[in-house]
């Protein structure tokens, strides 16, 4: 303590507290309390009004993970083992890596693309693509309604396109399916992935493909031995600002899965909104982000984004 | 047995321009590098000596020209089957790898065993006086040490040519002149031909068995260090390799070698010139500074009276400023021997500037 | 050879560029749609005195969008100079000087990175209806008077998460900066306040400047923390258009769409401009 005032007394100290103030105060009044307060109403129960009563029991996460009290499970009586939220949570799971891994995949190509391409034309092109990011993100999920339902614009154009080779065709249900939500997913966030891999393909000095070409590599082995281990930061930054996003997405399995894919955002909104059960929903907010961050720490262990940020 | 182990035939690189037009970088630039040779490509900067290199490296191709190695056509051969190797001037050292897999990389794309690699990599680094630092990155190295890696991943592939591009530049004075010798008595070790590329005419001057000066894309004269020194071809040459006093005239009359210029303001000064010239043609003489002396000594051809301006004492030697024949002003460089602990003159005091006629050279513009 | 693999690359590019563009064309061409169920396009509408601009007449007509529009607008630019202030202030702290808490403070800026925007936001909202519920049964608040969620809440939440982003921006920005030049500036007699606002703030303006465009398109863009802090009356865009859609779909939210798009572009082609100019 005596420390601490000792440093207040250090002009730099003062003046570092008080620019840090303001934002110190958001922090902690509108994330940290916040996440205290779900911590705590993850552990009460509910009222019939759908307020949370406090108090101190698990249930709310053994029901997450199948303990299902109240309610038969087909035949069998309560209490039973019900699997339908650790469904829920798998396939959230299972699509927000796919997501992930369909971001890399597609926006690799135009990422380097982009870096490659002569200074002059790069703002531009970069440009190009944050202009759909800076639609709202509603709309860019509506903009896929009209696409993919079964009159809707794709339909329309394969159907045109068989119909000039004379092929018989019966409009495709694509609309309310877990490929829709893929794909809206994959809309939605590829500039967040783009982005990054951009950066840290643009740093990469030329010079070096020039030592790997100059020491026999070929463009192949130059860009799995150079080009690639060096524009990994830019992947990793890009994998935790899809996947962590996608993880907690609701709109767009609302809109673009219909009622048929469930995931855990669509489970946590339901709660505060139809079922008026927030603390169970809490519950689910808690075992979201304890799942996005141990994927998020293993990920970065893995790949050392800490070395990323300590050097930047 | 090949020729040469480089040649440069007829080589013009353009560039596209930043409003379209065609920039040249190179302009027919022929070049003939031996065996074993330190050769040195020597200019200011935007002279084509990178891009010389680059097109050897195989980096750019030539507009048109061709460039050989050991007497192969290179043509449109990519890098990485080019039998050089090049130091580039950043050192370009792969940030992710440690330096023992960077020494090793050249090895491990031409598909060495790994077993092989590593004594070698060991070896080079030793080569180098760097050895054991296998296991450090890069960014924990000093600036001299990465150059010395960048030294160890080129050479370790025995290439037939060793490009060096400014690889001195990032360092200091110091460190460089250390560094100069080093390079100069490992490429006498290896025997392998370099091609060594540099702003820095000292630099050239010390290490080279063979330097060319560029300027605006040509190369304006090939020679050993003392060719060029001391007989320089033309003005920029003579200009950017030490310092010179030029001396405007024109020709009066020419025995032999001998030519007498009569220089504006009335005087007439006997050089030497291997070229015919025509009388009265208009050319410039060029004197070093060590080569003129401020008291008549016998036997030189030219001595003129003069008035010190300006003297600067820098222990070795001092130099002096004289101003003679109306508008002529000369830098003298007079050594500083014990026997001439007190400067030979003073500013103000009158003098006589003399120089032999083998000491001035003339040059055709 | 390396010729035909860039080719690849340019075509493979190409095509994402397609994929990026390809809704938005559809968004925009719909909104001029004859078709009120708007599922298939049946020729351009030409309806009443605004003729193909038809639905745009119908959207500039109902007072739900407008006042969306309204609040959308009034959230996004006080949020985008509350947290352009406080994050530029944190950003300079952070990169300046040392004080007790900074790690904690570091930290506390990346949390709204790493946590999935919904925890934030349920977050936000069971502590502000545990908030409102105690201080309005403590004050004894009835009717019209009782606290609520609202415009205030959905801003307070808008500042919160914009605020790491900005100070992420401004100090990239900071870290680059040579402190040589405020010491010139002192040494010519600025004294510390003079040398902020006639060197630091000039030489960071375009990182204060791109942190603030970067807070503005947060907040228009954000649906899930506004989804769950707004109130009555504080109905945004995104808000209203997912409302929309959950109902019926007609040409009218394209032409709101469009609208959108074409403001965003427009208000980006000025900032750049002003950037330029800058």
């Amino acid at each position: 303590m005596t420390a601490f005032l000792r440093s207040l007394r250090d002009k730099d100290n003062l003046r570092g507290l008080g620019l840090i103030s303001p934002s110190l105060l958001w922090m902690i009044g509108l994330l940290i309390i916040p996440l205290i307060v779900v911590m705590i109403s993850s552990v009460g129960g509910r009222d019939p009004d759908g307020n949370v009563i406090f108090g101190f029991s698990f249930h709310n996460y053994l029901r997450l993970a199948g303990y299902n009290y109240d309610t038969p499970c087909g035949d069998v009586p309560p209490p039973c083992f019900d699997d339908l939220y650790l469904t829920i949570l798998w396939r959230s799971l299972v699509l927000a890596f796919q997501t992930t891994a369909l971001v890399i995949a597609v926006g690799y190509p135009l990422a380097y693309f982009v870096a490659r391409a002569p200074a002059g034309h790069r703002n531009l092109l970069l440009f190009l693509i944050l202009v759909p990011l800076w639609t709202n993100f509603v709309i860019r999920v509506y903009a896929w309604i009209m696409i993919l339902r079964t009159q809707g614009v794709l339909n329309g154009l394969i159907g045109s396109a068989l119909g000039v080779l004379n092929l018989p065709f019966k409009p495709l249900e694509m609309l309310y399916t877990p490929g829709a939500v893929l794909v809206g997913m994959v809309y939605e966030f590829l500039p967040f992935m783009i982005l990054p891999m951009y950066t840290s393909l643009e740093k990469i000095d030329s010079s070096l493909f020039e030592a790997a070409a100059d020491l026999g590599a070929n463009p192949l082995r130059t860009f799995l031995r150079v080009t690639l281990p060096l524009s990994m930061p830019g992947v990793v930054a890009g994998t935790i600002l899809v996947f962590i996003p996608v993880m907690g997405t609701f709109i767009v399995s609302d809109i673009l899965g219909g009622r048929q894919v469930i995931l855990v955002g669509n489970l946590i909104q339901r709660q505060f909104l139809d079922a008026r059960d927030p603390a169970f929903g809490s519950a689910a907010s808690i075992l979201l982000m304890v799942m996005t961050l141990i994927v998020t720490i293993f990920y970065t262990r893995t790949f050392g984004f800490g070395e990323e940020i300590a050097s930047a | 047995m090949p020729q040469f182990a480089v040649e440069l035939r007829d080589v013009v690189k353009r560039f596209p321009g930043p409003s379209g037009e065609e920039v040249y970088a190179v302009k027919h630039v022929s070049l003939q590098i031996h065996d074993g040779e330190f050769f040195s490509l020597l200019g200011p900067s935007g002279c084509g000596k990178t891009t010389s290199l680059r097109m050897i490296a195989g980096f750019e191709l030539p507009t048109t020209g061709a460039v050989m190695i050991h007497d192969r056509h290179m043509g449109e051969t990519p890098p990485f089957q080019r039998p050089v190797n090049t130091v580039f001037q950043n050192y370009a050292l792969f940030p992710h790898m440690t330096v023992g897999e960077n020494v090793a990389f050249g090895l491990e794309m031409k598909r060495v065993p790994k077993t092989d690699i590593a004594p070698r990599v060991t070896e080079a680094l030793r080569m180098v006086r760097l050895p054991g630092m296998e296991k450090r990155k890069p960014k924990q190295l000093s600036g001299g040490q990465q150059q010395r890696i960048a030294l160890a991943r080129a050479l370790i592939n025995r290439p037939e040519v060793l490009l060096l591009d400014e690889p001195l530049g990032a360092l200091d004075l110091k460190l460089r002149k250390e560094m100069q010798l080093e390079l100069k008595t490992l490429q006498r070790e290896v025997g392998i031909t370099f091609i060594y590329v540099t702003h820095d005419q000292e630099e050239a001057l010390t290490m080279s068995d063979r330097i060319a000066v560029m300027s605006g894309g040509e190369v304006l004269q090939v020679g050993g260090a003392a060719d060029i020194y001391e007989r320089p071809n033309c003005r920029f040459v003579a200009d950017f390799i030490g310092e010179t006093n030029f001396l405007r005239g024109t020709v009066k009359e020419q025995k032999g070698k001998t030519t007498v210029v009569e220089v504006d303001g009335g005087i007439t000064v006997r050089a030497e010139s291997e070229n015919s010239l025509a009388h009265g043609q208009s050319v410039t003489i060029a004197v070093r500074p060590e080569k003129i002396h401020l008291r008549p000594t016998s036997g030189a051809a030219n001595a003129f009276a003069g008035r010190v301006e300006d003297l600067v004492y820098i222990g070795t030697d001092t130099h002096y400023g004289v101003r003679f024949a109306g508008d002529h002003r000369v830098r003298v460089r007079e050594q500083n021997t014990d026997s001439a602990s007190t400067p030979l003159a003073r500013v103000g005091d009158e003098v006589t500037v003399s120089f032999a006629e083998a000491a001035a050279r003339v040059l055709v513009e | 050879m390396s010729n035909r693999r860039s080719l690849w690359i340019t075509l493979a590019s190409l095509l994402v560029y397609v994929f990026l563009y390809a809704p938005i064309v559809v968004l925009v061409v719909f909104a001029f749609n004859s078709s009120k169920t708007n599922v298939i396009f049946e020729g351009v509408v030409n309806k009443g005195p605004c003729g193909p601009f038809y639905w745009f007449c119908v959207l500039f007509k109902n007072g739900e969008v407008l006042s969306a529009a309204r609040n959308t607008m009034t959230i996004a630019i006080v949020s985008t100079v509350a947290s352009t202030i406080i994050g530029t202030m944190a950003a300079l702290a952070l990169q300046r000087y040392a004080f007790p808490a900074k790690t904690f403070s570091e930290v506390s800026l990346y949390i709204p990175i790493v946590i999935p925007e919904i925890v934030m936001g349920i977050g936000i909202l069971v502590l502000f209806s545990a908030l409102f519920r105690w201080l309005n049964s403590a004050f004894g608040l009835q009717g019209d008077d009782r606290l609520a969620l609202g415009l205030g809440t959905v801003i307070v939440s808008h500042i919160a998460f914009s605020i790491p982003f900005v100070a992420l921006v401004v100090r990239a920005r900071l870290h680059g900066f040579d402190k040589a030049i405020e010491e010139a500036a002192m040494d010519l007699g600025a004294d510390e306040w003079v040398t902020f606002w006639r060197v630091t703030l000039p030489i960071i303006a375009p990182g204060v400047l791109s942190g603030g465009l970067l807070a503005f398109t947060l907040s228009l863009d954000d649906f899930v923390i506004t989804f769950f802090t707004n109130g009555p009356g504080s109905t945004t865009l995104p808000i209203y258009v997912y409302g929309l859609l959950r109902r019926i779909i007609t040409p009218e939210v394209n032409a709101l769409s469009t609208v959108w798009i074409f403001t965003v572009l427009a208000a980006l082609a000025i900032s750049q401009r002003v950037q330029r100019e800058a």
